[in-house]
């Protein structure tokens, strides 16, 4: 990396090299049982430069290729962007923990083990159901160092479980699934197994799909599913600079229920979504983006915090090995003190909703969100009577958040970097094929 | 591009050697270049370059994989993937016999975006995004140009030695209309297998598509409920791609005893005039190749023939397990991943009627055009359109919001009663599958009417 930031200073102004390097090693199961053990190994280095005031950037995985690299990078520069930032010197960071050792002597056959038990716990339960599902454990080391004199590196590691099951009879396809990870080793099944019964008993009978605007109760998994991306694009700086983001200009102003609350946090230890400093070496920060149902901030990376005239709150990530842009690195919905049950039994006809099937298809950037409800449940007097099918349901979460029922203190962890309780919204746009 | 020529001669040579029933590997290096603007300006500019490989080997009933970009110490990463392979130890494994084959495809050298200076990429983005600016009323917009070339050599222990080249090209528009409480947008994309000049004429198409962004912030939402709906040929085929071509895709069948019954080779799918394909065989499109990720030569294959099941897509594996034939199906986005099945050039032959006689007889019903997205859950599929109109007394009416459109795939295919005759391909599509996305595909349709389709609204 220093030859890199050596050679590219001879020739630019100011030059950045990021690295990153993975080991993973994904177990898969099919139609239960274990099917593929893989490994897989990968380094790339990234150089930005800033030349003639302007942004050039190229990526490699051939690390023995310093001059190409650096060629490329000047390249891209000759028709870059003006770059409005300099890049951060060193810092002081905080403390994220994100490593944990124990990673490293987990086995082959403990991963077994763990893929199954939870398949054998939930074929007990329903047994002519398939099971897919897989087990991953990875190690990641980040380097950053750039001519300001920035230098930073840190190692995180992750363990995730997943389980997907299918039922079907005749032409009726059931589908029920459940995820978890963290930086720490997993070594119980349990949350994941518990869920899907739940799923499967929940989905035990067929109920008459309704037709009409209900209440609803969006699970966590369903908030996931239907209305995060909404809020993802709304509170990027990016689209916040550029107008396109429909609360841009609503900072302090009631947007949705005054029980919102939403905050950016990527210093919550091993937490899989979490590092002391973003992709950029800019040092992690907890950001309130919505406090009380009003728009309190929004998330940058470097170079559209100056061109917005604010600072970066951490939140440069390179997506697909591209230049950095403003990500959401975890995002936190505050819990409320309503229980599930308590949700359910305030409502006389209506729908839990688990998992909406694309849901993001739309258009996002205005708050839309429709589609099929593919895990759901009927609620009649308080009560789950069944999954529903054939149903799609729409709405627009700018009038659907703006009027929260409930918010559940059942908070729960989504893909290791979204954390939400479940919503009941008092009224939602429910169409059933009759 | 010769390094990894090198690296994999000698590892064909000592792949033979090693105590497992089949070892493939696959090294690769590739190019890419993007160019993106936002708004009146440009976002970035930037270059990628990445070699590596993997190794896949079979022992009895599993498979072991390695993937990696450091490509030294190639026999201790053939004996972590056998480790791995052995390891699994249960049930077994089949594939297809298969030949050895040697062979090298090159690439066109007018295929080759990398032929052309990046000023002129850059200078052709510039320019479409000024036709977007032309459109009052615009608050933001994207254009998003990316390309590469990539080179993969594919060995195996039976002696095959094939070298592929492919150049793919990429593009995507966006314009973004406020009007101080609402949002809109409107969106175009389009792809190539390499062919620059594919995408060099689109400036009709931007301007419409700038055009609509605005018009969508006064047109009004459908009612959501049951209607006769529409496609035109792009959304057409999405919704083959999503409602039926995954469904198609052997590796989610074959292990199953209820899926297979459900797929069995004749049974009744849609009416007569239906007849679905799917194959890299066909030509010049984005989901071509001669031969796939297993070194099986491309084929096109019938999935629907006259309304039946007659056909579906296979790796050597599927295809072993169901005694069928290998298609020619079994793709990886990258070396990072291992081959499953997947789709090509997938589309819906032409039929008779015209557009005129499809709407003719519609009173009150949905036109929907272009595609924002779509996805499965092989019995359920949703896609949504990019635009739409009512249809009423059988004349194409208002403008309305972007619909979504649901169904059941089993019911859906029996309900298109018209195919029409104006097949279309669409280029600017990328799948996903299994965690690997986007793979270069195609789809395609004449136009069709589906009575009965489940479309959400207010």
């Amino acid at each position: 990396m220093e030859r890199i930031l050596e050679q590219a200073k001879k020739v630019v102004e100011a030059a950045e090299v990021f690295m990153v390097s993975t080991e993973q090693t994904p177990v898969k199961f099919e139609n239960n049982r274990l099917k593929h053990i893989l490994s897989k190994q990968s380094q790339t280095v990234a150089l930005r430069i800033i030349k003639k005031g302007k942004i050039g950037y190229s990526a490699t995985n051939d690390l023995d290729d310093v001059t190409m690299l650096v060629n490329s990078a000047v390249e891209t520069a000759e028709f870059g962007t003006a770059a409005k930032f300099e890049f951060p010197a060193a810092s002081n960071y905080p403390q994220v923990d994100v490593y944990d050792p124990a990673i490293e002597s987990v086995s082959m056959e403990q991963m077994l083990k763990l893929g199954e038990e939870m398949i054998d716990i939930i074929r007990g339960h329903t047994p002519d159901i398939a099971c897919e599902g897989g087990l991953t454990k990875s190690t990641t080391t980040i380097k950053i160092l750039n001519s300001t004199g920035g230098c930073a590196e840190y190692r995180k590691s992750a363990f995730s479980m997943r389980l997907e099951g299918t039922v079907i009879q005749d032409t009726d396809m059931l589908f029920v699934g459940e995820d978890e990870s963290s930086c720490h080793p997993l070594t119980d099944t349990k949350t994941i197994t518990s869920s899907v019964i739940r799923q499967l008993e929940w989905a035990k009978e067929q109920a008459e799909a309704p037709d009409k605007a209900l209440p609803v109760i969006f699970t966590p998994n369903g908030v996931a599913s239907a209305l995060v991306s909404p809020l993802v694009s709304a509170f990027n700086g990016k689209n916040v600079y550029e107008g396109s983001s429909p609360v841009g200009d609503k900072l302090g102003k009631a947007v949705f229920d005054t029980k919102f609350c939403l905050r950016d946090d990527a210093s919550i230890p091993f937490c899989p979504g979490s590092r002391p400093f973003d992709d950029e070496g800019v040092a992690t920060r907890c950001t309130t983006l919505i406090e009380n149902g009003m728009p309190a901030a929004f998330y940058y990376d470097l170079q559209t915090a100056a061109l917005a005239n604010t600072q970066s709150t951490g939140n440069g990530e390179r997506n697909g090995g591209r230049l950095p842009s403003p990500s959401a690195s975890v995002f936190v919905i505050k819990p409320g003190n309503t229980s599930f049950n308590e949700m359910l039994a305030d409502i006389k006809e209506g729908l839990v909703i688990e998992y909406v099937m694309g849901a993001e298809q739309g258009n996002v950037l205005g708050g839309d969100f429709a589609g099929n409800v593919l895990l759901g449940y009927k609620i009649e007097n308080g009560k789950i009577t069944g999954r529903v099918k054939n149903t799609m349901v729409s709405g627009n979460i700018y009038q659907v958040l703006k009027d929260i029922a409930a918010i559940g203190s059942d908070s729960k962890w989504i893909g290791g970097s979204f954390s939400t309780p479940s919503l009941y919204i008092p009224v939602l746009s429910i169409s059933s094929k009759k | 591009m010769s390094q990894i020529e090198n690296i994999a001669e000698e590892a064909s040579k000592i792949i033979k050697k090693y105590d497992a029933d089949y070892i493939e590997a696959h090294f690769e290096e590739s190019t890419s270049s993007h160019i993106s603007y936002r708004g009146k300006k440009l976002d970035s500019i930037d270059s990628s370059r990445s070699i590596g490989g993997n190794i896949r080997a079979k022992v009895k009933g599993g498979w072991g994989f390695t993937s990696f970009n450091n490509l030294k110490d190639l026999s201790s990463r053939i004996e972590q993937a056998i480790s791995q392979a052995k390891f699994i130890s249960q049930g077994d494994i089949e594939l297809t016999t298969a030949e050895p084959i040697v062979d090298k495809v090159i690439l066109d050298e007018d295929k080759n975006p990398f032929k052309i200076p990046l000023s002129e990429k850059k200078e052709l983005a510039s320019e479409y995004n000024d036709i977007i600016w032309q459109t009052p009323g615009l608050q933001t917009s994207v254009v998003s140009y990316g390309d590469s070339v990539k080179k993969s050599i594919f060995i195996n222990s039976i002696g095959s030695f094939i070298s592929q080249e492919r150049a793919d090209i990429t593009i995507y528009l966006m314009a973004v209309a406020t009007n101080g409480k609402e949002v809109q947008q409107s969106s175009l994309s389009m792809g190539s297998r390499g062919d620059f000049g594919r995408i060099k004429t689109l400036h009709p198409q931007v301007k419409e598509m700038a055009d609509k962004a605005v018009a969508l912030l006064a047109a009004p939402q459908a009612k959501g409920g049951e209607y006769t709906v529409v496609l035109d040929p792009v959304l057409a085929g999405v919704f083959v791609h999503e409602a039926f071509g995954h469904l198609s895709e052997a590796d989610f069948v074959y292990e199953n005893e209820n899926l297979r019954r459900l797929m069995t080779l004749g049974k009744e799918f849609g009416t007569e005039e239906l007849n679905i394909v799917d194959g890299a065989a066909v030509p010049g499109l984005r989901g071509s190749f001669k031969y796939d990720d297993e070194g099986t030569p491309a084929t096109k294959t019938y999935l629907i023939r006259e309304g039946k099941l007659t056909g579906r897509l296979h790796s050597r594996e599927t295809a072993a397990k169901m005694g069928e034939r290998a298609t020619g199906n079994a793709r990886s986005i990258s070396y990072r991943f291992p081959p499953i099945v997947r789709m090509t050039n997938t589309y819906i032959e032409p039929g008779a009627t015209t557009f005129e006689e499809m709407i003719a007889d519609i009173k009150e019903g949905i036109y929907a055009k272009n595609w924002y997205g779509g996805t499965t859950s092989m019995e359920m599929f949703t896609f949504s359109a990019g635009e739409a109109y009512m249809i009423r007394n059988g004349k194409i009416a208002e403008l309305i919001r972007p619909v979504m459109l649901t169904g059941n795939v089993f019911e859906t295919l029996k309900n298109i009663d018209a195919i029409g005759n104006d097949l279309d391909m669409n280029e600017g599509g990328g799948c996903g599958k299994g965690g690997q996305s986007p793979l270069p595909v195609s789809n395609g349709s004449p136009h069709i009417r589906i009575r009965h389709c489940l479309v959400g609204g207010a």
